[in-house]
């Protein structure tokens, strides 16, 4: 195990520049004149763009001008520098700023995948073609259906305008019930995913040769269900959520863009927008981090889950 | 002088930025009374807050507040003057400018003339990169403070006479200057921003000490929300609320729903998306108010597809402007027949004459004649949310010249105007203006003239260029304006670009608060502005 964890983390390393590489690349390749794009419909002068040529060491050009950028932005990330965005704001800072909302806003969309996805899933997995079970396989079908970027206006109109059961948008400081509709919103979709996998299983499972011989040998059907059959039908779905995990801490740009929160998502979808190329780059490379290691984070846990699976 | 980034409603959200905000000031929701409340107004993350270095709306709007300006506008849009006590020349080359006696920042530190040179001086040095630079180009010694390594720190044509008091130089005679002192570039700086002559610190960005009637409650929270109160201390007109809180959403549709569920007083802007239910969903708090804003049609004159003025002025006849605004824009902006915005002194309406109306019939015989192109491209920007109205307009020239014609939509703005820098063939594209501050001068020269900033469609024409200048080196506003007007008579014959829209300021406020006015600039006005009782 500690091998495979070493040889993962070195894996880690190549791919977190091979990462990085890429996307440094497609951030400032693809813009035709990175100083104009600054400066939106103004016109340039020539004091800006002497200025901003230095600043940004666009004097340099070709391939060879595109590796001294990187390298030296690579040398100022392993330094634990992030850089500064264009706006001349501290990329560190606003990680900083940017991450606790993201978090909290995560574990309530994961707290309301496992709260509903799981039981209902449970549930539906157990009276497989009840009413419970077809109903919400439609529930689920819808919501998989409709897109967040419908979903998360409608819910904003509805609940927080028209109803005023939630405040419409969030903010910078936001109360846990500020939060709590967002969190649903984004934590529908896993919620959707965790309650098909969930039931998938457990159904799978009740068939199984050794729910037969527990219940031939007499266990209440209550036993039967959570100790036996729930633990192995939860290891996908802990594999599921495990990765989701690491999704939503990336930020949901849609979900924090329309309730205004401040949070990853948000600023990388502003970095994006404005054409802020230190900002996105720098915000990317983190993420590429987060997802690396959450994914073996799942892939640990897996092993701990089944002790069938065996690394090397 | 340049084509500010047009803002969110022409079209798109636009809106640079982000932020956040609505619950976590709910605290201060409930207390009532006018003298407590805070007032809350939609902004995006400003790019700036150094005056010099402020060109977006969201920035220029809490600039406003902290700062009062030298001149400001009236109901006509000529200058008056606010801090200034007043701003005089005999020959509009050298000008005076005497200042308000009471006048101190939110430091206590006095505003002296002192306080002006060291601001505009730090804005015009080339090295210091400040958005506002070229505004300074028209004082003598501007050029000495470019290039990497400037000649000199200071403007020559800036002068100290006494503590209130100072002198500034043009390099030419320039009738408009007072006008232009209206501009957030030409706002002071105290002592305490510099931490060495001409170097800026860099935490006043963070907490901007201007001599306005707001200062700032602790400093700007990014991506949050940046927070002022009233400066008591201010010799002005007081604001009648005592607390303004700037704050900052990354989208239009999220402060959108929270003017309905009053949680946040003022939408500067109304999302595109929310125009056609707007005036319902907020009765008589969806307001409108003049702008000036003017999106125009450009041809690349130098292509001989287009260089023929008949060729211009057949397209025009052929787009029916009334109709794109109503279904298109809902009324939300007006068409445009003129080529400087209608809020300027010295405005004329039609300008554009025949080639303004929408005659089909004569529009074919014309460009038959003429010999246009059997094929039009209009090219756009397609983040700015133009598409609509540029499919419209291409059907438009479809039906009614019979040519075949489609849109063309460039990723950014800035790739657009690259191919046409490189005189790449991308067929007509739209531009748009908004002014720096009211002066046909400020659409006449940086658009049509030769060397303008932003005739990137190589129009020139001698004629115009010269009656340009003479009315900026006139002696008198009116006989500036007559010789504006005759040089915007030759746009007219020439036809360079065509006039399609002038834009309003669409917002709509909560139910807590009254007397909302916007300016030309897309600004609050945050004096007037107060809460309902």
């Amino acid at each position: 195990m500690f091998r495979y964890i070493l040889r993962r983390l070195l894996q880690m390393v190549l791919a977190f520049f091979g990462t990085t590489l890429i996307v440094y690349a497609l951030t400032f390749a693809g813009q035709g004149d990175p100083i104009q794009a600054l400066a939106g419909e103004r016109p340039v002068t020539p004091a800006q763009r002497a200025y901003l040529t230095e600043k940004y060491h666009l004097d340099a050009t070709g391939v060879g001008g595109f590796f001294y950028r990187y390298f030296d932005y690579v040398k100022n990330l392993l330094q634990g520098n992030l850089g500064e965005s264009l706006t001349g704001r501290n990329i560190g800072d606003i990680l900083q700023q940017a991450w606790p909302v993201t978090v909290r806003l995560a574990l309530i969309a994961l707290a309301v995948a496992i709260i509903f996805g799981v039981t209902a899933g449970v549930l539906a997995g157990i009276r497989r073609a009840s009413i419970f079970d077809n109903s919400t396989l439609v529930l689920t079908l819808l919501v998989l259906g409709i897109p967040t970027i419908v979903l998360a206006p409608l819910a904003q109109y509805l609940l927080g305008v028209k109803w005023q059961l939630f405040p419409p948008t969030a903010g910078s400081d936001p109360t846990f019930y500020a939060l709590l509709l967002p969190g649903i919103v984004l934590g529908s979709l896993s919620l959707a995913t965790a309650l098909r996998l969930t039931r998938a299983s457990v159904a799978e499972n009740l068939r199984a040769d050794y729910v037969r011989t527990a219940r031939s040998k007499g266990l209440v059907k209550r036993r039967i269900v959570i100790v036996h059959v729930l633990r192995n039908s939860l290891i996908p779905v802990v594999t599921f959520l495990g990765v989701e995990l690491g999704n939503l801490m990336s930020g949901a740009i849609i979900t924090e863009g329309v309730f205004n929160i401040p949070g990853v998502g948000f600023n990388l979808f502003r970095g994006i927008r404005t054409e802020d190329g230190p900002l996105v780059v720098g915000i990317v490379s983190v993420l590429v981090v987060v997802y690396l290691v959450s994914n073996l984070v799942v892939d640990v846990l897996y092993a701990v889950l089944d002790p069938r699976i065996r690394y090397e | 002088m340049r084509v500010r980034r047009l803002a969110a409603w022409t079209a798109l959200p636009l809106a640079v930025t982000l932020g956040l905000a609505a619950c976590g000031s709910g605290g201060d929701g409930g207390s009532g009374g006018s003298d407590s409340s805070v007032v809350s107004i939609q902004i995006a993350e400003p790019k700036h807050l150094v005056p010099t270095n402020t060109t977006e709306t969201s920035g220029s709007q809490v600039i406003a507040g902290l700062f009062s300006p030298l001149v400001d506008y009236d109901a006509q849009n000529k200058p008056y003057e606010v801090a200034a006590d007043s701003v005089t020349s005999t020959d509009n080359k050298v000008w005076t400018i005497k200042l308000k006696d009471g006048y101190t920042f939110h430091n206590g530190e006095k505003v002296t003339a002192q306080s002006y040179i060291n601001a505009w001086n730090y804005g015009a040095y080339g090295p210091n990169g400040q958005d506002t630079n070229p505004f300074f180009e028209k004082i003598a010694g501007y050029a000495d403070l470019q290039g990497k390594e400037p000649k000199a720190k200071e403007m020559s044509g800036l002068k100290k006479v006494d503590d209130l008091t100072f002198t500034v130089t043009l390099n030419e005679p320039y009738i408009d200057f007072k006008t232009t002192l209206g501009y957030n570039a030409f706002f002071p700086m105290p002592d305490a921003a510099f931490s060495a002559p001409g170097v800026l610190k860099d935490s006043y960005e963070q907490a901007p000490i201007g001599q306005g009637p707001f200062k700032m409650k602790g400093t700007w929270q990014h991506d949050s929300k940046i927070e002022v109160e009233r400066y008591d201390a201010f010799p002005g007109e007081k604001p009648k609320v005592k607390n303004v809180e700037f704050r900052i959403y990354q989208q239009l549709t999220a402060a959108y729903a929270d003017v309905l569920a009053d949680n946040l007083d003022v939408l500067p802007t109304i999302p595109t998306e929310s125009l056609s239910t707007a005036p319902s969903d907020l009765g008589d708090r969806y307001k409108t108010s003049p702008m000036s804003s003017f999106q125009f049609l450009a041809f690349p004159t130098f292509d001989k597809d287009y260089s023929n003025p008949d060729v211009r002025k057949a397209i025009s006849m052929a787009i029916d402007r009334d109709e794109i605004t109503k279904s298109v824009f809902k009324g939300s902006q007006t068409p445009a027949r003129s080529f400087v915005s209608p809020v300027l002194p010295g405005y004329r309406d039609d300008t554009t004459g025949k080639s303004g109306e929408f005659n089909p019939t004569e529009a074919k015989k014309l460009y038959q004649a003429a010999g246009g192109p059997s094929k039009i491209v209009i090219s756009y920007n397609g983040d700015g949310g133009h598409k609509d109205w540029v499919d419209a307009t291409v059907n438009q020239l479809k039906t009614n010249l019979g040519v075949d014609a489609v849109g063309s939509a460039e990723p950014k703005f800035a790739d657009l105007l690259t191919k046409v820098e490189n005189k790449t063939p991308v067929g007509a594209f739209r531009m748009g203006w908004v002014m720096d501050y009211p002066t046909m001068e400020d659409y006449l020269g940086p658009l049509y003239s030769t060397n303008g900033s932003s005739n990137y469609y190589g129009y020139s024409n001698p004629e115009f260029d010269k009656l340009v200048k003479e009315g900026a080196a006139a002696k008198t506003q009116d006989e500036a304006i007559a010789k504006y007007q005759q040089a915007e008579d030759i746009l007219a014959k020439d036809m360079p670009v065509i006039p399609l829209r002038f834009g309003e300021n669409v917002f709509g406020h909560s139910s807590k608060v009254k007397n909302v006015e916007m300016d030309l600039f897309q600004r609050v006005n945050l004096v007037k502005i107060e809460a309902a009782s």
